[in-house]
């Protein structure tokens, strides 16, 4: 059966679906704003190079470029972590690996995870790593060491680009956070 | 749907013809707390909205009385007043809440409640020509609904939220200190009340809506509307499509704070920055809800008192749609110090400006209208004129805050508490007051007092200047807001701000004897007080209008 609609029922009926729509709309930024600053390299988000899919290799530069490694630990986190060279210089396109060590100083086993990012904020768009601790979660058994290796290089493209024109070093920071088992974004 | 003619003869009152006689009155009880007439509802909302200004400008009585000097002097003892410990900790939290409380209130109690509930349902459907709202049922809820928000905001500051009584979060409640810095049900009761002011809002906006689409009398056509319609019509729709939006951030704050969810929480791979994102695309075109009412208001009066049609009706209509338009895509301008890239900055400099375009328009309107017109500097038009001065100053140091590159100087310093405060408290207070003492007539049936009401506007415009003019200067030398203490340096203009808060309260003294006196003593008004100005429907009717208005649609021709 179909009932017909008073045109004031419509009205208040599409202004509805608006307000719900905007509710949605809402709650989606929270993956929308995830995948615009994953492609956008926004607020230094790093990029993921994946070997397999790629076509071609980046090509290797003459310029280089110094990174510096950043390990940070939540407060809450009974571990050390520290990079094993603080810095490195690369050449523009090739491949390096950055080795970084954890140790779980409590009774317990803990599991952490790291939050990422580059700055300045515009190389986020071009720091693309191959491999990384910190896309999976670590667990360290009690007084347990690891070394965690990060496999990365700096996108040629970033010499083209005016607003890295000034770049010639690039901090990669880490935070390690405790894994709160309910605590999940989205 | 059931509407009101299908179900009117189940009532028994078979006889509409004896509508507009006072006989059809319900009793005090449900006339009041059971009402369905817009009218009513409306007055409800400005009561409703005048006691939450009185509490909310009293709050800024007490902050401006703790910033008269350096140092803290009295934010202890009124902290231990409301059951807080006896230490610094607990005192600057009390701060932290009164600045949160005063936020809250005058955006969402105070004149929310009074442009869109009071004057928006007393007058939109008197002025299209409609006998009452399309919902008005669900007018009623709204009112009910903000009334028990207020009740639940103001019930939060007696229950624990982090190092002492009361929500402390800033009216914008932004996370981590929303989410882990504020442990106890304050933070939750205050982000309850926003759903439920929300909520009210967003029906009220779908009754507005309604109403304006579907009951304009015969020969009403969009484009004849007053342009307070207009102005009601597009903030309905800028709450409907960001109301939404700052329910769903809050509600992950919610559930951040009690169900482990980690949306804004770096620590479980959420960002802190996306909320300030979701609570300034909401907050952004709330500044233009809070405004726009009030340029339908001075507009209509600007009219009335110039004798004159407003200067180009339509560009007047169309840059309130353009500003509600544009007013969407700016938000970032709250947040340029959260390390955005300078290609994103040019952009939202860029659009915010745009936005003194249509802003401008209607400016150099109002200043065309009442050129070559036959002006009378009545109380509500000296009202509009300070308005126009007001948010013309607040628009100006709005275009020097939209620059990047300066806002990184200046953010969150007293400039912006100066530039926010011109534009709203300022602006958008003297389009209330105009608007009040327009049409308190139509509204109470009796005449202002003219001297007071002249008298209340200059001690209140100098009041005001004083208190705020000077803030400009205390941003400029860095004094960061909300802070309840600061370094010598700012104690000379800050002790005059505070002066200027007692010049503004002795005016807001004459605001309130004027009620008292004229609603008890004041002349009898006619129809039309102001003559042949007022063009309006509302004013061919009597003051103040039947229970029941407009049995017979007007026509317009």
């Amino acid at each position: 059966m179909k009932m017909a609609l008073s045109p004031k029922a419509k009205t208040a009926g599409l202004a509805s679906l608006l307000a719900l729509a905007m509710v949605g709309l809402g709650f989606a930024a929270v993956p929308l704003y995830n995948l615009f600053c994953r492609v956008t390299g926004f607020g230094g988000t790093t990029q993921r190079f994946d070997p397999v899919a790629a076509a071609a290799e980046p090509t290797i530069l003459k310029d280089t470029m110094s990174i510096r490694f950043d390990a940070n630990v939540s407060p809450e986190l009974p571990w050390k972590f520290y990079p094993e060279r603080p810095t490195d210089t690369v050449s523009v396109g090739a491949r390096d690996m950055a080795i970084f060590i954890a140790q779980n100083n409590s009774a317990q086993p803990v599991v952490g995870t790291a939050s990422f990012n580059v700055t300045p904020i515009q190389a986020g768009k071009y720091f693309t790593k191959i491999q990384c601790f910190c896309f999976t979660q670590q667990r360290l058994e009690p007084g347990q060491q690891i070394r965690m290796p990060v496999l990365f290089f700096v996108d040629p493209k970033i010499m083209d680009d005016p607003d890295a024109r000034d770049i010639q070093e690039i901090t990669l920071s880490y935070t390690f956070h405790p894994v709160d088992e309910g605590k999940k974004a989205s | 749907m059931t509407d009101i003619a299908a179900t009117a003869p189940a009532h028994g009152h078979a006889d509409h013809a004896h509508d507009d006689h006072d006989h059809d009155t319900p009793g005090f009880f449900v006339r009041w707390f059971m009402s369905t007439n817009h009218k009513d509802i409306g007055t409800l909302y400005l009561i409703f909205a005048i006691i939450a200004g009185i509490v909310g400008g009293g709050l800024s009585g007490l902050m401006r009385l703790e910033l008269a000097q350096p140092g803290i002097q009295y934010l202890g003892t009124w902290a231990q007043a409301l059951g807080g410990a006896q230490d610094l900790t607990a005192a600057k939290h009390f701060w932290n809440v009164m600045i949160t409380a005063h936020g809250l209130i005058m955006v969402f109690f105070m004149v929310m409640p009074a442009m869109i509930g009071g004057f928006g349902n007393w007058f939109v459907p008197l002025m299209i020509g409609a006998p009452d709202m399309a919902f008005p049922r669900m007018n009623n809820v709204s009112f009910w609904l903000t009334a028990v928000a207020f009740v639940m905001l103001m019930g939060s500051l007696f229950v624990p939220g982090g190092s002492g009584n009361g929500a402390g979060t800033g009216w914008t409640v932004y996370a981590p200190l929303s989410t882990s810095g504020s442990v106890g049900p304050a933070v939750d009761m205050a982000i309850f009340s926003l759903h439920l002011a929300g909520a009210a809002s967003i029906l009220g906006a779908i009754n507005f809506i309604t109403t304006i689409f579907n009951m304009r009398a015969p020969g009403m056509t969009l484009h004849k509307m007053p342009l307070f319609v207009w102005s009601v019509l597009v903030t309905a729709f800028l709450l409907l499509l960001a109301l939404p939006v700052l329910a769903a951030a809050i509600t992950m704050l919610l559930t951040d704070r009690n169900f482990g969810t980690a949306f804004y929480d770096a620590a479980g791979g959420g960002d802190p920055v996306l909320y300030q994102h979701l609570f300034w695309f909401f907050g952004h075109p709330e500044v233009y809800i809070m405004i726009l009412p009030g340029f339908g208001i001075v507009s209509q009066i600007i009219s009335t008192f110039s004798r004159k049609p407003v200067f180009g009706y339509l560009g007047m209509a169309y840059a309130m749609v353009a500003i509600g338009v544009v007013g969407f895509i700016v938000w970032a301008h709250h947040m340029f110090t959260v390390g955005m890239s300078v290609n994103l900055k040019m952009y939202f400099t860029a659009a915010t400006m745009v936005i003194a375009v249509p802003t401008g328009i209607k400016i150099f309107s109002w200043i065309a209208t009442m050129w070559g017109g036959s002006l009378s500097f009545k109380t509500p038009m000296v009202w509009s004129l300070g308005f126009i001065f007001m948010f013309t100053v607040g628009g100006v140091t709005g275009v020097v805050l939209a620059n990047g590159g300066v806002d990184t100087n200046l953010h969150d310093t007293y400039y912006v508490v100066a530039h926010f405060h011109y534009v709203l408290s300022l602006g958008a207070v003297f389009s209330l007051f105009a608007g009040f003492y327009y049409w308190f007539p139509k509204m109470s049936g009796r005449m202002y007092s003219e001297v007071l009401g002249q008298l209340h506007f200059w001690v209140f415009f100098i009041g005001v200047n004083i208190m705020f003019f000077p803030q400009h200067f205390l941003g400029q030398q860095g004094m960061p807001r909300r802070y309840p203490d600061y370094a010598e340096a700012y104690a000379y203009w800050h002790y005059v701000s505070s002066l200027g808060y007692v010049v503004m309260g002795v005016g807001m003294l004459f605001f309130f004897v004027n009620i008292i006196y004229s609603l008890f003593a004041g002349k009898k008004a006619a129809d039309n007080p102001w003559g042949e100005g007022a063009t309006t429907l509302e004013w061919t009717l009597s003051s103040p209008p039947p229970f029941h208005q407009f049995n017979e649609l007007p026509r317009i021709a």
